[in-house]
């Protein structure tokens, strides 16, 4: 017995610190974002590399929000936001997009998952099938066709051509049917006898039921539409309706690459969502969790 | 019951759609080349027999697509050039869309699958004249070249904006020579500099194995890459390996492409076997200038003014930057030139070519602003502008390399296809594939797409 | 019980054809939303990506129809076989290593003090949030043949003896690539795999550790049981996580090394809008999504009948 415990023991410690060596490759990356961010370019492209700064500065950032410059907000011709950097137009066409995704993927989702999972319908098995085949097609597949149907329907170059394939991807409906499945028969049945219409009975008796699905599909969603970059490089091209990773990106293929630029650019693409994440890590975690429990 | 059920789903719906329709139009107006073309077709073709927006007073919006060339790629620069275009035609809005040389291509190419060209674009005769133009997309521009400061243009760049069907499908602003750049501290340290030419600023290939030699003997193991990560900075490595024993790229009728000569495979088995010498699949051209400026390389195939101006290339170097011709045998080298100028994309709209035109009008005829535009680039004027460096001491400097200017052969089409394949072969002989068999898959690839 | 007897009884009879038909067009209401996007946006598409697959279509020209021409070609194409057998080693190699790794990340991780646990949680969860163009740019940086931080600490720990140029390397170039896409998609595994292992009946656990069960045994015999719904949903989105593979490879090698990293998504995007072969780029596209198709199906009737 103490044997054992002891080589428990001495496999805790030797795991936990393998562990914690990971992980200092995993904080890397950030941690090289920011601290690149706040030194002079010279030091970026040194060829030693310098661990901390040697000194800081926000050169980097200056010439980030002096590169281009692009209105707040637009609606509409008429109303247009004060001019500020286009950095920050793009970190807010960013936000907009995942909100916008996040929101119709989860409003469309739950009511058709449900349907799927409770219902018994004529076409339900086909209608399931197609979900499930197309549930990991790449987006690549259908790039040209859809980058045509886009122009069709004067969507390219809009932040709705990125975020409407997101909305129609089926991974939403397939999670929040795994959800609504575990919902028993009797409660609809009652509701049904209690003679609330369709409406009622989704909003008051299934709504509840998947709430929890619903909170890991938006998380879901809201990081995966965050990192789609490759829609945003099909679809947009104009300064004011960039991502912020197009943006960075791009920033990338100048004939001499400013690392100082893109650093600047990678912490505030980077540092939102974080701080998102840092705020409500707990629901994050918890929504991602329910998720898995019945999945 | 059921009516309500139905009316509140449908009610929904509206509620989607009128938020998507809503938002769509927003983006819309905000990138104004948008999905107008066809409403405005009509009034324009009423109006479009010769006469100029400016007289008729209609609003026309047109979409300039630049490359980061100089700077071009600058907000603050292409402000200042539009304004002073729009206090003169106050109708004609110019919204400007930044392309970069990694993914611009691929963009554009996608912007013509959407159906949303630019209107106008900026960049040089490889991509107008070779890719967009001889596909189909650009708009003859033969009346532009008619004008009178046309006339004055040099002879040179006018053929490269000639399309062999005897279309202009690009109007020139600007020009420079590629060349190369050494670390002239290091070579001074390696006691490498006996083997160039200051005055001249030109070499020999033996000279160039020399100092190559002198500077791994100096601890110095990466004296230089042949980068071959893909995408912008290709002509630096064309021009070295033609250079170092006088192959060419393509035919002197610019029909076939013969980077398969025994000169061109003579060279490239002399880079594969250098020591100091490294075909890096994992550098591209800014990554190779980058790597020059910090130090870790001694020499800089991907080189011309504009990056020893930079202040995030050759103003942050720690040492003397000195540009060289590339090496030759002959003691003749070719450079090859960068030519940059305007291409009008055929939207089907007579009033946005109309207007585009206008604008090159206005860039390129009156020497003021002329001179203006050409400022923009950090490179030189395509024809006669007297005076305008002549107290700069960097641009007389590189001034010189205009004498070794080359044959300009990237009009060659299948020009795209045949810069992929380039890249390609460059890393299959990296990575120890025999050099006549990739070089002769390159020829293959590139003659297939030129329409051999 | 007693309530729901009477209920079906009645139920069984009244479930004519109107009723079917009542109850299909209430689905369908329901499913309407979705349909419209799922059908606009992946169908509509799909089926014009069939359709367009037997045309030699290229830029500025008409499209020429082929038949099976693409598709010949494509077979023949070794780039093509190559983007292909890539593919299927970044998700064969990346789909394991990513559940093993989080499993055991988490089966170490869950039992620490609260905050340590929820302090790794977070650090594993980082580069998922940082996104992938951002991470892409450090990593591009640590992989550098001259002065990335991987020669400098191999170097000083004498592993080489020469700098090794990763991402320009065939042999190499691959699997930085997989070790970078498993640092982008351990974080969700992980967090999900903590809370399920919090999860597990703690009674059980203890009654096989009084029948004197070592730490191996309770692991196999109790929790992997218990969190194997767990380990079906990672299946699933590690799997369609690894098939939208696509940043990392056009921002670090572009498919280079001579296509020793080329995978079919990219692969496509580089014959469309590099080589301006539309039809060729979408009969690929097809073969993609039948082998996925297939693959999603035969996952999906795995996990149906573990359930």
């Amino acid at each position: 017995m103490n044997l054992t415990s002891k080589r428990t023991k001495s496999y805790r410690i030797f795991s936990t610190a393998t562990i914690v060596l990971v992980a200092i490759l995993f904080v890397f990356p950030l941690y090289w974002i920011i601290t690149g961010s706040l030194k002079p370019v010279a030091s970026i492209n040194s060829a030693t590399p310098e661990w901390w700064p040697s000194e800081f500065v926000l050169d980097n950032y200056e010439r980030l929000f002096n590169k281009q410059s692009a209105p707040l907000f637009s609606i509409g011709s008429i109303v247009t936001g004060p001019t500020v950097p286009a950095a920050i137009r793009w970190l807010v066409n960013t936000v907009f997009m995942a909100v916008m995704s996040m929101g119709l993927t989860c409003f469309t989702a739950a009511l058709a998952g449900y349907a799927l999972a409770k219902k018994r319908f004529i076409g339900r098995s086909v209608v399931f099938g197609l979900i499930v085949c197309a549930m990991a097609l790449p987006k690549q597949v259908i790039l040209i066709p859809l980058l045509r149907e886009m122009s069709d329907l004067n969507l390219y170059n809009t932040i709705w051509a990125v975020i409407l394939p997101i909305v129609g991807w089926p991974f939403g409906v397939f999670l929040i049917r795994q959800f609504a499945e575990g919902i028993p028969g009797e409660m609809l049945e009652a509701a049904r006898v209690d003679g609330a219409s369709e409406i009622k009975t989704f909003t008051n008796v299934v709504l509840p039921m998947i709430k929890p699905g619903i909170g890991a599909l938006a998380i879901f969603t809201f990081i995966n539409s965050w990192n789609d970059y490759f829609m945003q490089l099909i679809m947009l091209n104009s300064t004011d309706i960039l991502t912020i990773s197009l943006g960075i990106a791009k920033l990338q293929g100048e004939n001499a690459t400013d690392f100082g630029i893109i650093m600047a650019g990678a912490a505030l693409a980077s540092l939102p969502i974080i701080i998102v994440f840092l705020i409500f890590q707990k629901y994050f975690t918890k929504g991602i969790t329910m998720g898995a429990v019945k999945g | 019951m059921k009516m309500k059920k139905v009316l509140s789903l449908l009610l929904s719906f509206c509620m989607i759609f009128a938020l998507a329709a809503c938002g769509g139009n927003n983006d819309q107006t905000a990138a104004p080349a948008n999905g107008t073309q066809a409403a405005d077709a009509t009034p324009a073709a009423t109006q479009s027999g010769g006469a100029s927006p400016e007289a008729s007073g209609d609003e026309v919006s047109i979409v300039l697509a630049t490359y980061p060339v100089g700077k071009y790629g600058d907000e603050s620069t292409m402000t200042e050039l539009i304004a002073a275009f729009n206090a003169v035609y106050p109708n004609i809005h110019v919204e400007v869309q930044y392309l970069d040389y990694t993914n611009g291509d691929d963009q554009v190419n996608t912007a013509i699958n959407g159906g949303q060209a630019p209107d106008l674009i900026f960049e040089g005769p490889e991509r107008l004249v070779a890719n967009w133009g001889d596909k189909g997309y650009l708009v003859d521009l033969s009346d532009l070249w008619s004008s009178e400061t046309s006339g004055q243009i040099y002879d040179f760049i006018e053929t490269a904006c000639k399309h062999p069907s005897g279309a202009y499908y690009e109007y020139p602003v600007c020009m420079t020579t590629h060349c190369m750049a050494i670390n002239y501290d290091a070579f001074e340290a390696a006691g490498a500099l006996q083997y160039i030419d200051e005055a001249t600023h030109t070499w020999t290939t033996e000279g160039f194995i020399n100092a190559v030699a002198a500077l791994v003997a100096n601890g110095q193991p990466n004296a230089g890459i042949v980068f071959c990560g893909g995408q912008g900075g290709d002509q630096g490595t064309r021009a070295l390996i033609n250079n170092l024993y006088g192959g060419t790229f393509t035919n002197a009728e610019h029909t076939q492409y013969t980077a398969d000569s025994a000169e061109n495979v003579k060279a490239l088995q002399l880079l594969y076997d250098m020591e100091g010498i490294e075909f890096d699949a994992a550098s591209v051209g800014s990554d190779e200038i980058g790597l020059f400026c910090n130090g870790t390389l001694n020499m800089a195939f991907c080189w011309n003014v504009a990056q020893e101006l930079s202040e995030t290339a050759g103003q942050t170097a720690q040492f003397e930057i000195f540009p060289m011709a590339f090496p030759t045998e002959s003691g003749a080298p070719k450079l090859q030139g960068g030519i940059w100028g305007y291409g009008v994309f055929d939207n089907g709209d007579p009033a946005k070519i109309e207007a585009a035109k206008t604008l090159i009008r206005f860039m390129t005829e009156d020497d003021a602003q002329y001179t203006n535009a050409v400022l923009a680039s950090n490179y030189w004027p395509v024809r006669e502008l007297a005076g305008i460096y002549s107290d700069n001491e960097v641009m007389t400097e590189y001034g010189m390399f205009m004498q070794y200017m080359g044959d300009y052969y990237q009009v060659t089409s299948g020009w795209a296809e045949a810069r992929t394949a380039w890249w390609n072969m460059l890393q299959q002989i990296g990575a120890g594939t025999a050099v006549e068999e990739a070089v002769a898959a390159f020829v293959e690839t590139a003659n297939t797409a030129a329409g051999n | 019980m007693t309530a729901k007897m009477p209920q079906s009884q009645v139920k069984k009879p009244l479930r004519s054809r109107t009723l079917v038909l009542r109850e299909t067009f209430a689905s369908y209401m329901f499913l309407l939303p979705s349909l419209i996007f799922f059908i606009g946006f992946v169908i509509y598409p799909m089926v014009m990506c069939i359709f367009t697959s037997f045309f030699d279509s290229t830029m500025g020209r008409e499209d020429i129809f082929i038949g099976l021409g693409n598709y010949v070609e494509l077979f023949h194409d070794s780039v093509f076989l190559g983007a292909l057998k890539n593919t299927f080693i970044i998700v064969i190699v990346s789909v394991p290593v990513t559940c093993i790794f989080s499993l055991w990340v988490s089966s170490v991780i869950y039992d620490l003090k609260g905050w340590a646990c929820s302090l790794f949680r977070c650090i594993f969860y980082l580069p998922v949030v940082t996104g992938s163009v951002a991470v892409t740019v450090v990593w591009k940086w640590m992989f550098n043949n001259y002065y990335g931080i991987f020669n400098y600490i191999g170097r000083g720990m004498g592993l080489i003896d020469k700098n090794i140029n990763w991402l320009a390397d065939p042999r190499f170039a691959l699997a930085c690539i997989i070790l970078i896409l498993l640092t982008t998609s351990v974080g969700q595994p992980i967090v999900l795999y903590v809370s399920a292992l919090n999860n597990v009946d703690q009674s059980l656990v203890e009654a096989a550790e009084v029948d004197g069960a070592n730490k191996f045994q309770v692991f196999w015999k109790i929790k992997w049981p218990q969190i194997m719904p767990t380990t079906l949903y990672i299946l699933v989105i590690t799997t369609i996580n690894s098939f939208q593979c696509f940043a990392l490879i056009q921002l670090l090698t572009s498919g280079g090394p001579n296509h020793a990293t080329d995978t079919v998504m990219y692969y496509i995007y580089y014959e469309a809008f590099k080589l301006y072969r539309y039809g060729y780029g979408n009969a690929m596209g097809v073969i993609l999504a039948l082998v996925i198709a297939v693959l999603s199906a035969v996952q999906f009737k795995l996990a149906k009948s573990n359930e």
